[in-house]
């Protein structure tokens, strides 16, 4: 039972995922379906980070690199145009394969290029090899200097991507083609395709909090929580941190590229202001609201705010709202806000109230 | 010969100008009670980490049943079978009392990442292994009630016979105790005294480095006095008593 018990809560999530479903369609208003759904890939990100920060005890002030590596590594793939090597034996072969392929663009003119999922595959593998890289000499690191190396990372990566031809430099890449799964859905950022979206972006999301889940309840999830409480304790029991810690990281970087690429795909664009440091910033300010070790909270906050800040609530504040959030919790909260300690001593307050009354 | 568990050889380490551990050797046979004694800043501890591999010593080697462990990582080291209590007690003040204990099953576990993050079904059997032998552990100790409180609220007494229990999960040939007695009172000595010989009978060797005479005078086979870095006795615990010298340097008589 206890395997399976801590399914549960996906469980409710799901239910109240369709409720909602219902809930929009019946009120003709979907149309808040499109933010749902892109704050749902921000949160794959905000999920990585929560596993990385809450149980690995590392920051990051990088993930908005990682989120960019996965989007752009597909934008650009599926936007260059091959046509000038077509007599390249290779280039034949990748179209027999069906990993490239002829499409028209937005205006009509016929490009050869990448077709959606090995673009995807080849992100997910280039983000999970350039987080190793950069995560070997970093990951001996620890607090400020870990956050400052991560930073460093972030910023590269955003002037590369404002740098580059390639990656479109301050106009971005768009023109991205959707990616079809199954030929039966399609990540697609059209309206008709609205219900679909929000349904594949909560899959994704439930998936990854399952693995999630299930890793943190694992021997390696132990051994992650026991090196955030105690480095030296962990090593003398003969954990072996600097792996530990790697593989987290990679991890979570990973998730990250997910929703990079997914978004991409979604949007069918993706531009230099996913990659500003200040949405890395803003990443480690909602894993703190939600609580730092507490998946859950960093999900429900993860939607929430990037729901208002995407429907434009927060105005020409944006940047500065998830600033202040961050400044507020360091000072009054520094562990985090919806922390399960803190929920299990007002449970016990309202105990205590009901056997008084 | 291959009755020797730990053989120390010609160790030197420096902290800058001050030889803190100066041409030690020590040789510890199995199954025995082993203490390191010393005044303050002899040295014991730094001897203890360069076994421990938390520091690597300029000079000299470890071996351990045969093997050189010298410059070798701790969590390797833990590996091989030596485990460890700190000086000051550090459990996972965050996890339960089985969790910590459980924590020390995990250099006799095996799943690895990808089974964690997919729950395999046999990482359950395994978990649930642990789970039963660190319980048992915590019984055998009479910390079965704590199981399921969180660490950081046992009192202290209480975490460092956790902190044994633990080490005791990992199953070690070799366990190097810190001033296991250091902040207990005489009859908590007294219980730790015994719970030491208990962990003797399960053929562990024990290397104890203390302050507490009446302790390590108590229990243990073999005592070895460390001064200023150097070793400057090795006995029986009744042999160090009468030493002239061990008598100088730790009472100050000048004529013993």
């Amino acid at each position: 039972m206890r395997r399976f018990g801590r399914y549960i809560p996906v469980l409710l999530a799901g239910v109240l995922v369709v409720g909602l479903q219902i809930v929009l369609s019946a009120t003709d208003t979907t149309y808040y379906m499109t933010q749902i759904t892109m704050s749902a890939y921000y949160s794959l990100v905000v999920i990585g980070l929560c596993v990385l920060m809450g149980y690995g005890g590392q920051v990051s002030l990088g993930h908005a690199g990682f989120f960019a590596i996965g989007g752009y590594t597909c934008a650009a793939l599926t936007t260059c145009n091959l046509f000038a090597y077509r007599e390249v034996p290779l280039i034949d072969w990748l179209v027999a394969m069906g990993l490239a392929a002829e499409r028209q663009d937005l205006y009509g003119a016929w490009i050869l290029s990448f077709t959606p999922w090995p673009a995807f595959i080849v992100s997910l593998g280039l983000t999970v090899l350039i987080a190793f890289v950069i995560g070997l000499p970093v990951i001996r690191l620890r607090g400020h200097y870990l956050a400052m190396a991560t930073l460093g990372f972030g910023l590269i990566v955003y002037r590369v991507v404002l740098g580059a031809r390639i990656f479109g430099q301050a106009d971005g890449l768009s023109n991205v083609p959707p990616m079809k799964l199954l030929n039966l859905l399609e990540v697609n950022g059209r309206a008709a395709f609205r219900v679909q979206n929000y349904y594949i972006a909560w899959g994704a999301i439930l998936a990854v909090m399952i693995l999630s889940i299930n890793l943190i309840q694992s021997r390696v999830g132990r051994a992650l929580r026991s090196i955030h409480q105690n480095e030296e304790a962990a090593q003398s029991l003969g954990v072996n941190t600097y792996r530990y810690k790697l593989f987290i990281f990679v991890l979570s970087a990973l998730f990250a590229a997910i929703g990079g690429a997914l978004m991409t795909y979604y949007n069918g664009s993706i531009g230099p202001s996913e990659v500003n440091v200040m949405k890395s910033v803003r990443y480690v300010a909602i894993v703190a609201v939600g609580g730092m070790a507490n998946l859950w909270g960093a999900l429900l906050m993860g939607i929430l705010l990037n729901f208002l800040s995407l429907r434009g609530v927060f105005g020409t504040y944006d940047d500065a709202v998830f600033g202040a959030i961050l400044i507020l919790i360091m000072l009054f909260s520094p562990q985090g806000l919806l922390r399960k300690p803190d929920v299990a001593k007002l449970r016990s307050f309202f105990r205590l109230g009901k056997s008084d009354g | 010969m291959d009755n020797v568990l730990l053989d120390i050889r010609d160790l030197h380490c420096f902290f800058g100008g001050l030889h803190a551990v100066n041409g030690v050797s020590l040789t510890i046979r199995r199954d025995t009670i082993q203490a390191v004694i010393g005044p303050n800043g002899a040295g014991k501890t730094t001897l203890f980490n360069l076994i421990a591999g938390t520091i690597s010593p300029h000079k000299g080697d470890v071996f351990f049943k045969g093997r050189k462990i010298t410059r070798r990582k701790p969590h390797t080291i833990a590996g091989l079978g030596i485990a460890r209590t700190f000086q000051t007690t550090r459990l996972f003040p965050e996890m339960t009392v089985l969790e910590n204990v459980m924590m020390g099953r995990h250099i006799r576990t095996r799943s690895g990442f990808l089974a964690g993050l997919l729950n395999l079904p046999y990482t359950w059997k395994e978990d649930r292994l642990a789970e039963e032998q660190s319980f048992l552990i915590l019984t055998e100790l009479g910390l079965a009630g704590y199981a399921l409180e969180i660490a950081a609220n046992l009192s202290f007494g209480r975490q460092r016979m956790v902190e044994f229990a633990r080490t005791l999960a990992m199953e070690p040939s070799l366990l190097l105790l810190d001033e296991p007695a250091a902040g207990l009172n005489i009859y908590e000595t007294k219980e730790l005294a015994d719970l030491i010989l208990k962990i003797r009978r399960r053929g562990i060797t024990c290397l104890i480095v203390e302050h507490d005479m009446s302790l390590v005078m108590n229990i243990s086979d073999s005592v070895a006095v460390l001064d200023q870095g150097q070793k400057i006795a090795e006995g029986t615990p009744r042999e160090i008593q009468r030493n002239p010298e061990v008598l100088r340097i730790y009472l100050g008589y000048d004529h013993a």
